[in-house]
């Protein structure tokens, strides 16, 4: 595929993001600091937001898995989650933490348990489409490189 | 030698403070994108640390009274080198809601200091509570910015860095004057 056609193919795929809730406007805030002294701006970002949803959503699971839950400690790490989303414009993932601060507030276990069902489902859905923007950004940025 | 103002008249030196990893690099490419130069801390302890302020003082006047077996004690020399690290600084944005020492601690204690209370404090929240925005810009703080923090938000910081430096210049006789008189020579 030539280089018009996989950065055309880049920006629908992102398009069908926006349009499906998946990401929000702050992700082109992301896009647009990338620039050529930073051309893995938006790689870097991606990457340092799933290893950081991925710890927290695995202390929210273990949280949850002891008798007594420490509720604050479960606000802190929603806190963390709910933020990072916003700010890497995960606008799904956002919402279904504002589920989890809900049922954490009313100290509702059981509801808890179920909002994270729905954050790990969202996490994954995005993690599975940001490694398909970041393959073929990685295919564009080769092709310009091959072609300099 | 004296005190040097050894300041590059084109750039200023924002300390940012968040205990975001992915915050923290956020504002750092957007402050650096606005050509500022930027130093990036993750938590209110390390910001006094860069400041050269240890975490007890509140006061620089009090220090001398303030020495316990815990504080490190200050001599006059250190006294002088606050002033200069501190000149490196124009500009402190911190995030609010940090373990340990929240955005609003840390905008308490640099009022508190009489070396860097001078300098602009904005504080950044993911959550918009009237009462505590209200709160910080009542205690001194320039700005409050919601998060996610956007380049316009950024481009709201020059104006007071230019008030910082016009007042930099106008007080840097008087700062050595002082400096002098406390130092004990």
């Amino acid at each position: 595929m030539d280089l018009a056609a996989l950065k055309t193919q880049l920006k629908n795929f992102v398009q069908s993001m926006f349009e499906e809730g998946v990401l929000d406007n702050q992700f082109s805030q992301i896009q647009a600091l990338q620039d050529s002294t930073n051309p893995n701006f938006v790689e870097e970002v991606i990457t340092l937001f799933c290893n950081d949803a991925e710890r927290i959503i695995n202390e929210i699971n273990r949280n949850l898995g002891y008798q007594n839950v420490d509720f604050s400690n479960l606000d802190s790490y929603v806190h963390q989650l709910k933020g990072s989303s916003s700010s890497i414009g995960a606008n799904r993932l956002k919402l279904a933490c504002a589920n989890l601060r809900q049922a954490s507030d009313e100290r509702n276990k059981e509801g808890c348990l179920q909002a994270l069902q729905l954050i790990t489902c969202e996490y994954c859905l995005l993690r599975r489409k940001f490694q398909a923007l970041l393959h073929l950004e990685r295919s564009i940025v080769e092709l310009e490189t091959n072609q300099k | 030698m004296g005190m040097a103002i050894d300041r590059d008249d084109t750039q200023f030196h924002v300390l940012a403070v968040d205990d975001s990893l992915i915050d923290r690099k956020l504002i750092e490419r957007l402050l650096k994108t606005s050509s500022f130069q930027v130093t990036a801390v993750d938590s209110g302890s390390k910001a006094l640390e860069f400041l050269g302020l240890n975490n007890n003082d509140a006061d620089d006047d009090e220090e001398y009274e303030q020495r316990d077996s815990n504080t490190e004690s200050v001599s006059s020399d250190e006294d002088q080198d606050h002033q200069d690290l501190g000149l490196g600084v124009n500009l402190i944005i911190t995030d609010y809601c940090m373990p340990g020492m929240t955005g609003y601690d840390l905008l308490k204690k640099i009022k508190k200091s009489s070396s860097f209370k001078d300098i602009p404090v904005v504080i950044m929240s993911s959550e918009n509570i009237p009462s505590r925005i209200n709160r910080c810009l009542e205690d001194g703080a320039e700005e409050f910015f919601l998060k996610p923090v956007q380049l316009s938000d950024v481009n709201k910081l020059r104006p007071h860095l230019m008030k910082g430096r016009s007042k930099d210049i106008d007080s840097s006789h008087k700062t050595t004057s002082t400096r002098l008189i406390s130092s004990g020579d």
